[in-house]
């Protein structure tokens, strides 16, 4: 009866490693929430932040968040996806592919000062960008792309090659085969990796301080035109991010509520990336379900 | 011409379509193989020039234990001996996957063979909120509970390698994790099913079967975290206490190469020796997980060769 | 596929849109130290409600980042914590000084370790090694917990020249923010560091040095000697927007206001002037 006395014991032992790491995640949110929760109101949300007295909000940092993750995934989707369907279905296995691969996954260890410093002085000095969203955007892209290629080429290999065949069979081209029929297969893998990688983006702080700036100017939310400096939708406008907001105000912040509105916007931050993750969720299994039989 | 001919010898819409698909993707991968080539590039070019320009021995760099590339010793040579900082790197790196591995294998097994139902509604989401959480959210609750906690703990000031290897296990799990989901999801159906019908338990299946194919893949995985591991720099800075000491213990204060890199590189002039100097670390990072890299590689052909 | 195109398009357009309207308006880039981004930031915000149309961009990133980017002339103002003589690397006869603002450090304690004054050599001893022990300063039975800022910050830099006087450091941990050194210390036992004089509050202790409180009136005749200049640099005479830029700042109203409320000491209320060697002199002989 021994195995069956280990098999017992090995379930109740896997039982509480999940259990322990639902333990250290809850706690981590409890703690953050706790902490932060109480500092949030409809006016902490939508105010500009203060830079040396009580009372500041982060609204603008919040609409920068999501607008440079939108410009980011915007640019590197793509991107990521035409990288991956070469990797994963044109690439000849030769020595080439491999230095490519190795390259790209080493860009994706590198620590994000460096790919922000190399963003300075590449974005904002060489293309005079300045600091501004856009440089933050291609910041975030070469921090992002690594993962989000490596993310697409697995995704896209797990697709069994009966699908392939049978798209070859109806007289589909490669590209087509890859775009109407694996892809559409691939699509949770693919939602869950840019749910990951937007996550990465969201709380990304070393790559946008040299990038994207640290400073916050006004908004006139009644501007809607591109090209306005004070437009919410000006790409080449300096933008703190509210995980550059948070780091800021830990480092040199000198409001006398610094500790309340940092962890006030840590409350934030992960409540955001808690609501995207369940947003793309949802979105990718209805995406998933139109576009499969499934 | 035949027009039967011609229309044979034309390319049809598909491969038109095939050939314009193929360029799209191949402009895709060359422009991220330029963005990596010129980051290379541009990290060595800076890297190296400490030890060119500069005149710096390649092997005092990586065997002396002072770091203040500012001040010069008594041989008029400056200070930059960056083997605390590459103890500190591996002393995090190495522990942090000794102590997030079994986790996540445990984890990934619950996830795949035990209860896929509860893993995919409740350990999926929770590992990819893990991965959602900022550096710098993990930087202060080490700071404010995991540091005080190991000086209430162990004396001292509570800042040291342990604190790191505390934040980075959490931090890495995620990808351990995931990665080794995946490796045993692509283990076969039958195997497993194969060593159920000849009587073994669960668990000597998942043991003896299962996770020994999945074994390559796994390996992976753990050497992708310990990469991640190795290049985490906001949340490691505040925690390990930035000293530029060799750590004799896991709780006195060291620094990791990160820690050092990220701190320092906006108080220093660019072309300065005390710039490039930490430009070297950088290069150093590279090869380091080109290393990792080299090895993830060389465990996959390992698990082929199967 | 289409898919992929439409997105393609679309981040060109975004930037080709994105460069069309780069130039609206008039606008200056001023980079630097994190020490004084905050007053720069919240004196631009002034002046730009005063002055509609004008843009300026305030960011950190570090004194090393300020003076280099300004010796490249990569952006209009350069802040820097120090004398730009100071930094190696740096061509100071090309940029020209503005000091816009002083800047008092004190040395702060964990408020446990039981001393309240110490003589400049006890001090330079703790920060070289020398002393291990609080008690042998008159304080508690308590190792010494020395937390330094990272090499090259400008508040380190003018620690030990003030000081250190020359001398090393003992290797200790390092943080490169505020902040952070504040944290640590007020949790720590037996932590010692330094930070400007708006960062001091409840949770740390100001230490006394000879006898002389840390206090901005100490600092202005010099009693108080570790201080340092807030200098906004440019290269060559500044002109248009960024000229009227700093006379705002320099101007008596924002000296008063802004800058004291900010916890600076203005310029104006130095009864002594400091140069790069660090002779003194009585302002206005």
């Amino acid at each position: 009866m021994a195995p069956k006395k280990v098999d017992k014991l090995a379930t109740v032992v896997l039982y509480t490693i999940a259990g322990v790491i639902i333990v250290i995640l809850a706690s981590l949110l409890g703690y953050i929430l706790v902490q932060g929760v109480p500092h949030i109101s409809w006016h902490f949300l939508t105010s500009p932040a203060k830079s040396f007295e009580a009372g500041g909000g982060i609204g603008i940092q919040l609409f920068n968040s999501f607008y440079l993750l939108l410009l980011s995934m915007l640019i590197s989707v793509p991107l990521a996806l035409g990288a991956g369907i070469y990797l994963a279905e044109y690439a000849k296995k030769n020595w080439l592919t491999d230095v490519i691969r190795t390259a790209i996954e080493i860009l994706s260890s590198l620590p994000s000062v460096v790919v922000g410093l190399f963003g300075f002085l590449v974005f904002v000095l060489q293309f005079q960008f300045g600091f501004s969203i856009l440089s933050g955007a291609l910041a975030l892209t070469m921090f992002n792309l690594p993962l989000l290629t490596r993310n697409v080429e697995d995704s896209l290999r797990q697709v069994s090659f009966m699908q392939r065949e049978a798209g070859l069979a109806l007289g589909l081209s490669r590209w087509e085969t890859v775009i109407h029929v694996v892809i559409p297969e691939a699509l949770p893998g693919i939602i869950t990796g840019m749910i990951l990688g937007a996550g990465r983006v969201f709380g990304e702080a070393a790559a946008l301080i040299y990038t994207a700036g640290q400073s916050a100017p006004a908004l006139d939310f009644t501007n809607w035109n591109p090209l306005n400096i004070a437009s919410p939708l000006n790409p080449f406008r300096p933008a703190e991010t509210l995980a550059v907001h948070i780091w800021k105000i830990n480092s040199e912040g000198i409001q006398p509520d610094a500790a309340a509105v940092s962890a006030g916007a840590s409350a934030v931050l992960i409540i955001a990336v808690l609501l995207f993750n369940l947003v793309a969720r949802y979105v990718g299994n209805r995406i998933y379900k139109k576009m499969t039989a499934a | 011409m035949d027009p039967i001919r011609e229309a044979m010898l034309r390319p049809s819409r598909s491969a038109k379509i095939e050939r314009r698909g193929r360029l799209i993707s191949l402009v895709c991968i060359s422009l991220i193989v330029l963005v990596v080539l010129a980051i290379f590039f541009f990290v060595a070019s800076r890297g190296l020039a400490t030890f060119f320009e500069n005149k710096v021995n390649l092997w005092a760099f990586l065997s002396k234990t002072t770091w203040a590339p500012a001040v010069t010793d008594a041989h008029g040579a400056p200070q930059v001996g960056a083997l605390p900082m590459i103890v500190g790197s591996f002393g995090v790196t190495f522990l942090s996957a000794i102590i997030a591995t079994p986790f996540a294998v445990g984890a990934a097994i619950f996830m795949t063979e035990i209860s896929p139902n509860l893993g995919k509604k409740i350990l999926q989401p929770v590992i990819e909120l893990l991965v959602g959480i900022p550096s710098v959210v993990y930087g202060f609750i080490g700071l404010s509970v995991v540091v005080p906690f190991i000086r209430g703990l162990f004396g001292g000031t509570g800042f040291g390698i342990l604190a790191g290897t505390f934040v980075l296990f959490v931090m890495i799990l995620p990808t351990v994790t995931s990665m080794t989901v995946d490796a045993l999801k692509a283990v076969p159906r039958h195997y497993r099913e194969a060593s159920l019908a000849l009587g073994g338990t669960r668990w000597q299946t998942i043991s003896r079967v299962v996770v020994r194919a999945a074994m390559p893949g796994i390996l992976t995985g753990i050497v992708f975290g310990m990469a991640r591991a190795f290049g985490e720099a906001l949340a490691v800075q505040m925690v390990i206490g930035n000293a530029a000491l060799l750590p004799h213990n896991l709780i006195s204060p060291a620094s990791t190469l990160t820690s050092v890199l990220t701190s320092g590189i906006g108080n220093t002039v660019m072309g300065s020796l005390e710039n490039n100097a930490l430009w070297s670390l950088a290069l150093l990072l590279l090869l380091m997980s080109l290393a990792f890299n080299l090895l993830i590689r060389w465990i996959g052909k390992k698990g082929e060769m199967k | 596929m289409k898919k992929i195109l439409g997105f393609l398009a679309v981040a060109a357009v975004t930037l080709l849109a994105g460069c069309g309207g780069g130039d609206n308006g008039e606008s200056i880039t001023a980079v630097g130290s994190s020490a004084l981004q905050p007053l720069v930031e919240a004196a631009a915000e002034q002046y730009q409600t005063e002055h509609l149309g004008v843009f300026i961009n305030v960011q950190g990133g570090g004194t090393g980042t300020g003076l280099s980017q300004i010796q490249q002339g990569a952006v209009e103002i350069g802040n820097s914590d120090l004398f730009a003589e100071e930094k190696p690397g740096i061509d100071a006869k090309k940029l020209v000084d503005h000091r816009v603002a002083v800047v008092g450090i004190t040395p702060i304690a964990n408020p446990g370790v039981g001393v309240k004054n110490l003589t400049v050599v006890q001090l330079r001893r703790l920060f070289t090694g020398e002393i291990t022990n609080w008690k042998q300063v008159g304080g508690k039975d308590l190792p010494v917990v020395v937390v330094n800022r990272a090499q090259g910050s400008g508040t380190r830099s003018t620690f030990e020249k003030w000081v250190l006087q020359d001398r090393q450091p003992i290797a200790a941990q390092e943080q490169d923010s505020t902040g952070m050194v504040r944290s640590i210390v007020a949790s720590t036992p037996g932590a010692v560091s330094y930070v400007a004089f708006s960062y001091v509050d409840a949770t740390v202790r100001a230490l006394a040095l000879n006898g002389v409180t840390p206090t901005d009136a100490h600092v202005t005749t010099n009693e108080w000697p570790i201080w340092s200049y807030e200098h906004m640099y440019t290269r060559g005479q500044p002109t248009g927007l960024t000229k009227a830029f700093l006379s705002y700042i320099l101007a008596p109203a924002t000296q008063q206001r802004l800058v004291a409320k900010m916890g600076y000491i203005p310029v104006t209320a130095m009864q002594v002037e400091r140069d790069a060697d660090g002779n003194v002199v009585k302002r206005g002989e």
